[in-house]
């Protein structure tokens, strides 16, 4: 199989290479002094400079992470709620319709949500008054919509591995419903609650399609002004906001993943 | 904060029960399943200008009842057949594709990752996730950098002379399937390793044993057993680049229409909204087979391993 082996083994350094060497240029270009992309005139950081001078990139960034934040936070609770029914509740009347529309966004092509729920906003909008137009409002709901979706897969794997012999020895012993949830369920499943809020912050925090067909004037956030200056052409304000922005998410990542193995390298004698 | 829990502790059990479902199930069908009514709406009423720039499709006015249905904008796709079912074809032709490329260079990456050490496998298996946590609409902007006809690639063949002028590479096909890669590769990796991962090494070592050659064991053994993977890796890429609209705007020329392009134009720039939802609802059409195929092989895969965890995927 030696021959196999060496195709395996260069089709997945290819792959790799898609992936990663777009990143790799595009970081070590952030750092040149010249406009022009393919040609090096010296080391500078001066496109980090003027990324920080940039009220225009700034504030879409704060729009983005405030919208995310909210996005985030409301598909985390809805999430859970999702995942307590699927997993704990049994055969409930409306199961088979919660199941149904709790997926159905997971596949559903961003630029057809966007578009509905553009509609939606304004047929609401003409029938009750609310809400008053589109902005910062409209993007949270769209997102949080979509994000209580993947929140509620995430939080579903673990609760479905959660050992129910302690929240019966707390039934047991007196405790309420909801207490137990509270105090020992919710401290047990934190881990997944975590990943799910990150999960529906990225989604938010990244999403243009969906954001761009909800947002009105005055809310762009940053994928709306990164693609509106792309379409431009490239400029190399974004490669180093593009370079900060990797590095953060990629340190993130890393010390999640390391943290996760010493965990759970401390669990494994057991 | 104690307080708080004091007072959801006292809740009656079967309100708090309701309310977690409910709450909800609520705001998915006021803000997932109305929205799609309303899409299906909009595309059977007709345009005008103001504001929004269609009719009520129905509604109550000084002389009663009155409807505005069409099915003008249906009409208008089929009249115009080569401007909006050439882009859907186009957009299951380079989808269908895209699914294919990515599973010849997520096959490879999985079975490599499922048969490292642990220690690799973790170093490998974050390397596919972080793409994953980063934004793809800043990697596909870093991808330009890379094909321009400017950009790193043709800069570094002219400078090794392995090219006289650049290539295009923008704006084709070929920027498209590359663009498709980068993004969906992770989605396609994710479900093959974790069906790779559980497969018996000692079934591959009995084989080699009993004298089956390479390409025989993975005919007979690998492929078979990894076909689950395949099909859900597949159906995780298809169904959204069908309905890519980013790739296409940034990467491909005007020659390279897709559907969400299409969709984005009539919406944005012709501001024919009834004929953008005629699309939407043209799209969804498209996607309902694969889409109740994926919820279906979702369902058997939880019904027959319960107990398998799946991987941290979204």
């Amino acid at each position: 199989m030696g021959r196999m082996n060496g195709l395996v083994l260069s089709l997945g350094a290819l792959g790799f290479g898609i992936l990663y060497l777009p990143i790799i240029v595009m970081i070590i270009y952030s750092f040149n002094a010249g406009k022009l992309v393919s040609v090096w005139s010296g080391a500078s950081l001066k496109w980090y400079a003027s990324l920080l001078e940039n009220d225009q990139l700034l504030s879409a960034f704060g729009t983005s992470l405030l919208i995310a934040i909210w996005a985030a936070t409301i598909a985390t609770v809805f999430g859970i709620c999702i995942a307590i029914a699927f997993v704990r509740f049994g055969n409930f009347r409306s199961r088979l319709a919660l199941s149904a529309i709790a997926s159905a966004p997971l596949v559903m092509p961003e630029i057809v949500t966007g578009l509905s729920m553009l509609l939606l906003f304004i047929s609401m909008e003409s029938l009750f008054g609310w809400p008053a137009g589109r902005g910062v409002d409209t993007i949270i709901i769209a997102h949080a919509t979509f994000g209580m979706c993947f929140a509620a897969v995430v939080v579903q794997a673990r609760l479905r591995d959660f050992d129910m012999a302690i929240e019966e020895a707390a039934a047991d012993l007196g405790a309420t419903q909801p207490f137990i949830f509270l105090s020992i369920t919710l401290p047990v499943i934190a881990p997944a609650v975590v990943a799910a809020w990150l999960l529906a912050f990225t989604l938010s925090f990244d999403d243009l399609v969906i954001a761009s067909f909800v947002s009105g004037p005055g809310s762009s956030t940053l994928p709306i002004l990164v693609f509106s200056k792309v379409r431009l052409g490239v400029t190399p304000e974004i490669n180093a906001l593009a370079t900060v922005m990797i590095l953060v998410v990629a340190v993130a990542v890393i010390g999640a993943s390391w943290v996760l193995r010493r965990r759970l390298a401390a669990r494994s004698p057991d | 904060m104690r307080g708080l829990v004091r007072y959801v502790a006292h809740l009656p059990a079967v309100t708090g029960r309701r309310l977690v479902i409910a709450l909800p199930l609520i705001w998915l069908a006021v803000f997932f399943f109305l929205p799609l009514v309303e899409t299906l709406q909009v595309s059977f009423t007709t345009p005008r200008r103001g504001i929004p720039p269609y009719a009520p499709l129905w509604g109550f006015g000084d002389d009663g009842f009155f409807t505005n249905f069409t099915t003008g904008n249906y009409a208008l796709l089929l009249q115009y057949w080569s401007d909006y079912f050439g882009p859907a074809l186009n957009s299951i032709k380079l989808a269908f594709f895209s699914t294919l490329v990515c599973l010849a260079f997520a096959y490879p990456m999985a079975w490599w990752i499922a048969r490292s050490t642990e220690k690799w496998r973790t170093i490998l298996l974050v390397m596919v996730m972080l793409p994953f946590w980063t934004s793809s609409l800043l990697r596909l902007y870093a991808l330009i950098g890379l094909l321009n006809p400017n950009g790193f690639i043709n800069a570094a063949g002219l400078w090794l002379g392995l090219i006289d002028a650049p290539m295009q590479m923008m704006q084709t096909d070929f920027s498209i399937y590359i663009g498709m890669v980068l993004t969906y590769l992770p989605l396609m990796i994710l479900p093959l390793y974790a069906v790779m991962v559980r497969l018996d090494a000692d079934l591959l070592a009995a084989a080699a044993d009993l004298g089956a050659s390479g390409p025989e064991i993975f005919r007979t053994i690998i492929l078979p057993l990894t076909i689950p993977g395949i099909v859900a890796g597949s159906l995780l890429v298809f169904i959204p680049a069908v309905g890519e609209f980013v790739i296409p705007a940034l990467l491909g020329g005007p020659d390279q229409l897709m559907m969400g392009k299409v969709l984005w134009t009539e919406f944005f720039r012709n501001r024919d909204w009834p004929v953008a939802s005629a699309i939407a609802i043209l799209l969804l059409a498209i996607l309902t087979v694969p889409i109740i195929y994926a919820r279906y092989q979702d369902g058997r895969v939880t019904a027959t391993d319960r107990s398998e965890r799946p991987v941290e995927a979204k």
